[in-house]
């Protein structure tokens, strides 16, 4: 991944320091900047580690977009089908119920108990949800993440 | 200004209802006009999907825009997720007409169209700026007289230059409407740091997630607080459920959990389950009680 904003990097490490997720695991955001303008590093799974805080993008002294950095990574690594089993089955809730986290019975059941009804999403209108199916179709969302 | 169509988005009425109906009930009580934001879908979910291919991140938040544009109304987010995606959509789209063009020629397939007409707010942005702490604090009679730590999570601030609700190293905010129900917001080490939940680390990866809420879960008990006060769902689920997680590995906090709008029903003289905090995995009798014995005095109660 080469932008001229990435190249102004200094190595500074502010960003790895500000980094929550790297305080425990392997994910060293410094050197993914760093890695990124040499090589395809696409395939790391520490790419995956990153809560999308947006600390170290917030507080480079070069004003690289480092978060966004990682999400463009992140992309290029689905588009080789580098996708995390429970990431894959996000992707099929979304497709199938327009829903990330869909409802279920459990839940169904208390909102009926506290007084609401069904929610006013595509949950309760299928035609609507025909239509979520549809753009995740036009765009190929549905053949990215198979 | 445009009145507001509520955008539920998949947490809060799929897993944590009770936030959906404290939400209703203080726009209510506020005054404030809403309606349902009908057909809309996920946001989509800025961790995962943003990650996975932008077009369609983009295509799917700007149907839930075209629907608010279709009403004329601006959108109200209750969880900074939903706020991230659908106001990170928006600037982009409004600003990039290649992307703009592209976006709308899927939405054409269903009859729709992206215009750029609408904004997209986050509950905690419109009650500090349109409505004012203060009006917030006329509203209640009883000090809600409670500890709290409160837990702004990250991208109802950052990036900050979206956003545009000042700095992320230190806001006052949303600790100046937690403080206008009566409470008092503690200051605690770490304040301002990711609960560990995002960017789809707390679906793949748990146990990583679970050392960040960790951290943040010793610092706030420390600190000596009744409970959390968040201002999303996906915090709200990492601190709840995450509770229960970390009290398989022996670490017990026992922190009661509250949405804002969940906290601000409790100072208006709603009782703890009317705004659903038994649906929380951590119920905490001995927080109640205090609830309790707060709104006895409380005339809003009659
Ligand atoms: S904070 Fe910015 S300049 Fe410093 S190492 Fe990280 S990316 Fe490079
Ligand atoms: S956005 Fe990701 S890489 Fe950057 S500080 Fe946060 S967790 Fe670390």
């Amino acid at each position: 991944m080469k932008s001229s904003e990435i190249l102004t990097c200094f190595q500074c490490g502010t960003c790895t320091g500000s980094c929550p997720s790297g305080r425990y695991t392997s994910l060293n955001v410094r050197r993914i900047v760093k890695d990124s303008v040499k090589k395809d590093i696409s395939g790391e799974p520490d790419l995956w580690m990153c809560t999308t805080c947006y600390n170290c993008q917030e507080r480079c002294p070069r004003s690289i977009k480092v978060t966004d950095a990682i999400l463009q990574l992140r992309s290029e690594a689905v588009k080789k089908g580098r996708i995390l089993p429970a990431h894959r089955k996000v992707c099929r809730f979304l497709i199938k119920t327009g829903h990330a986290i869909p409802i279920d019975d459990v839940h169904s059941a208390i909102r009926k108990k506290i007084g609401l009804g069904a929610p006013e999403t595509v949950h309760k209108y299928p035609e609507a949800l025909k239509e979520v199916k549809k753009i995740l179709k036009s765009t190929g969302f549905d053949e990215l993440v198979k | 200004m445009k009145e507001l169509s509520l955008f539920l988005g998949c947490l809060i009425p799929n897993r944590y209802p009770g936030i959906e109906k404290a939400t209703k009930l203080v726009l209510d009580r506020l005054g404030i006009k809403w309606s349902e934001l009908k057909e809309a879908s996920c946001c989509p979910a800025p961790g995962v999907f943003r990650s996975f291919d932008k077009i369609t991140w983009l295509t799917v938040a700007s149907r839930n825009l075209a629907l608010a544009e279709e009403k004329d109304t601006d959108i109200l987010t209750i969880c900074n997720g939903c706020f991230s995606s659908l106001m990170d959509a928006n600037n982009i789209l409004k600003n990039d007409a290649v992307l703009r063009d592209e976006v709308n020629s899927h939405l054409k397939k269903i009859g729709k169209e992206y215009t750029g007409t609408v904004e997209v707010r986050h509950i905690i942005d419109f009650l500090y700026k349109d409505i004012g702490a203060h009006k917030v604090r006329n509203a209640i009679e009883k000090p809600l007289e409670v500890r709290a730590a409160v837990h702004y999570g990250c991208h109802l601030l950052k990036p900050t230059k979206d956003r545009k609700l000042g700095g992320a190293e230190c806001p006052v905010f949303f600790d100046e409407l937690v403080e206008a129900t009566g409470a008092v917001s503690v200051p605690y080490e770490g304040k301002t740091s990711c609960c560990g939940a995002g960017g789809g680390v707390r679906s793949a990866m748990l146990e990583t997630s679970l050392k960040m809420t960790e951290y943040k879960l010793e610092r706030m008990k420390k600190a000596g607080v009744d409970c959390i006060v968040d201002a999303c769902p996906f915090c709200h689920l990492q601190y709840d459920g995450g509770q229960v997680e970390l009290a398989k590995a022996g670490k017990t906090y026992n922190l009661p959990v509250i949405h804002y709008s969940q906290f601000l029903g409790l100072a208006f003289g709603y009782t703890p389950e009317e705004v659903g905090l038994h649906l929380n995995a951590i119920v905490s009798p001995g927080f109640e009680e205090k609830i309790a014995s707060i709104q006895k005095g409380n005339k809003l109660l009659e």
